[in-house]
């Protein structure tokens, strides 16, 4: 995956919670083989809804996408963390993500950004008052700045993680440096799991 | 202090651990399908890698297949493309595959345990979120991304943070008529979408004890709709029974040091818990749910919720956007809602236990809603249900007796349904669109689906006895 230091842009207000896989892309738009072409899937449904703030024309170019809390609910699938980076998006700020969402984020740098349900509201009212308001991720400091809003949060994210996005490491290629200790734990495995 | 059973699973599969980073779980099995595997094994193929473990790696097609005329190519160019894939990545990186027809082909969590591959204390995993099923038997069982999929085909290892544990306590007797869907619709009313993120929950007490291996089954499959993780159930001679004499389960010595092993899984006395979460078993209803998503639902006597009931500006919202879609209104009765199509299949309910629940309450009657689906969840729950003569207790009650696969749980193949119109479901997600777009779910179990599917409206087997 590509290194992540640090992402300037502006943001997009997704004001809704438990915003599920299936919404962000719909299953008709999973039987491709391929990696890529999934940003014509994103949000689909929504998008053929005139209302919907991804048609909103004061919001086209934005970067981060900012949504309601339990981002990401639902089926598994790695082709909504695919829609949202190839539609445009590098970051996603949200009070809370599905466990695997999240990671599926942090295999592809997309930066899952948690803060509390207050920041958001905050930025929302922000980018809504100004859709150019920039907003800063810093994944070297592990936080957001949104100076117009008065906005300087810190967000969670353990060392490997960040040290894997900053270096835009390959997990597997991290995971053989122990291929010593999985050899040794497979010979220690019970003979009825084989 | 003592542990609980799933940081004793957790704890038996670290390959390596170090303080503040990710630890490293070896996987005992893993389940790969059709739609979030190619480009797991495109990867493998761009980096020059192998599987580690074929042996240990099990796939089927079951997300995409039609359920009627399988003996004729997919009508669909793109999925029969997703199928053809699927064949091509397992024969050349030499891993069993059910195609579709085979004998052992179906959903990927019904046929793990029918065939006993599923066990306690095990490590599971797949792409696909309902994996927790397999946490039936105790076993750690999740679902991943398509990176994470690569990860395990490539190591049979995974890199996952430590969760934290969390148990969910039903107490008590279930009333007649409640099911092992109820109650976890019910946990999912209490708990919400995401009372459980972060978290793998073990389910307890005398109500979860006490049902059969398939109700623990549709238990612990809609775990990651409260967002957890995993859900899983202590094993106990329940599980053994189940599990023994299946065809891929441990035989002879082997099964006695199993089962040995497995009566070790259990949450020690002093073991301490970071989440807790109790319900009484007889205040459990049947439930239908009534909005968008599997937090919202309640039992079938409860009122349709008005936005104001809601504190948060944003509950409001999202509760009058999903009455908005599910065409209903604040404080009407779901007794009240007629359906046009029913459901009954999915990897939540497609087992042989619920055909029989279905069947019980079809018997003698016949259906008034326009479109009925049985779609058992493999062939060995076809064979079985075939032999017990189910087929033709839906057949002469006008339901449809389908092939099995996923169908119309997520409507990758050509089981839809159409705009606004009204499914009882025993699946799992009434997410927008999640049927069809524009279709409008409601979750509920075999029994109150297939008493719908007699009366059009809303209701449980009871009512049915109450007006023949």
């Amino acid at each position: 995956m590509k290194a992540v230091e640090v992402i300037t842009g502006t943001g997009v207000p997704l004001k809704r919670s438990d915003v599920d896989t299936d919404q962000i892309i719909p299953a008709v738009w999973l039987k491709q083989v391929e990696r890529t072409g999934f940003e014509i899937g994103l949000f689909s449904a929504w998008r053929d809804q005139q209302d919907f703030v991804l048609n909103d024309e004061r919001y086209v170019g934005a970067n981060i996408l900012v949504a309601g809390p339990a981002f990401g609910v639902g089926s598994s699938r790695e082709h909504a963390v695919w829609a949202i980076q190839q539609y445009g998006f590098d970051a996603v700020i949200a009070p809370s993500f599905s466990d695997i969402f999240r990671n599926n984020c942090t295999k592809n740098g997309l930066v899952p950004v948690v803060v509390p349900e207050v920041v958001v509201e905050a930025i929302w009212a922000a980018i809504e008052d100004n859709p150019q308001t920039s907003i800063v991720v810093d994944m070297r400091q592990r936080k957001i700045e949104v100076p117009a809003a008065n906005i300087d949060e810190r967000f969670p994210m353990d060392d490997a993680t960040q040290h894997r996005f900053l270096n835009g490491l390959d997990d597997i290629a991290l995971t053989m440096t122990h291929v010593d200790e999985i050899t040794s734990f497979e010979t220690n495995r019970p003979a009825w799991m084989r | 202090m003592g542990k609980t059973l799933p940081e004793k699973v957790w704890d038996r599969h670290l390959v390596h651990s170090t303080e503040g980073e990710p630890e490293l779980l070896y996987i005992d099995l893993h389940l790969v399908h059709e739609v979030t595997s190619p480009q797991a094994f495109d990867g493998l193929r761009l980096s020059g890698r192998g599987v580690r473990r074929p042996d240990l790696t099990i796939a089927t097609e079951d997300h995409n297949v039609p359920t009627e005329n399988i003996n004729r190519p997919i009508a669909d160019p793109i999925s029969a493309k997703q199928i053809d894939t699927l064949r091509i990545n397992t024969a050349e990186f030499g891993i069993t595959n059910f195609p579709m027809g085979d004998p052992n082909q179906g959903i990927v969590h019904v046929i793990g345990p029918e065939q006993g591959r599923t066990m306690p204390g095990m490590t599971i995993v797949c792409g696909d979120s309902h994996t927790a099923t397999h946490g039936a038997f105790g076993s750690i069982a999740f679902g991943i991304g398509t990176s994470e999929v690569e990860h395990v085909l490539a190591t049979q290892t995974l890199p996952q943070s430590r969760p934290k544990w969390m148990s969910v306590t039903v107490d008590g007797d279930l009333q007649p008529g409640v099911t092992a869907k109820d109650v976890i619709l019910a946990i999912l009313g209490e708990i919400g979408t995401s009372g459980g993120i972060g978290h793998i929950i073990e389910y307890r007490g005398s109500a979860i004890q006490s049902l059969s291996m398939e109700g623990r089954m549709t238990v612990c499959n809609m775990s990651i709709e409260a967002g957890a993780k995993a859900g899983l159930i202590a094993p106990d001679q329940t599980t053994f029974d189940y599990l023994e004499g299946r065809a891929q389960a441990p035989q002879g010595a082997n099964w006695d040091a199993a089962v040995a092993d497995w009566r070790t899984l259990y949450t020690d006395d002093d073991a301490e818990w970071d989440k807790e979460v109790v319900l009484n078993a007889a205040q459990i209803a049947p439930h239908v749910s009534w909005g968008t998503n599997p937090g919202q639902v309640a039992s079938i006597d409860t009122p349709i919720p008005s936005p104001s009931d809601f504190d948060s500006e944003t509950a409001q919202e999202t509760v009058q956007r999903a009455l908005d879609y599910m065409g209903l209104e604040a404080g009407q009765s779901m007794r009240d809602v007629s359906v046009d199509t029913v459901f009954i299949g999915s990897c939540t309910n497609s087992r042989i236990e619920d055909l029989r629940a279905a069947a019980t309450v079809m018997e003698g009657h016949q259906v008034t809603v326009p479109r009925v689906m049985i779609v058992p969840g493999s062939h060995k729950v076809k064979d079985q249900a075939i032999e017990e003569g189910l087929d033709k207790i839906f057949t002469a009650a006008g339901a449809d007796w389908r092939e099995p696969g996923c169908s119309m749980c997520l409507a990758m193949n050509p089981d839809k349904l159409a705009p606004k119109e009204r499914a009882a479901s025993t699946s799992n997600r009434n997410f927008e669109g999640r049927q069809g777009p524009g279709g409008r779910t409601h979750l509920v179990s075999p029994a109150v689906a297939a008493a719908t599917a007699v009366k059009g409206t809303f209701c449980t087997p009871g009512d049915l006895e109450a007006t023949s």
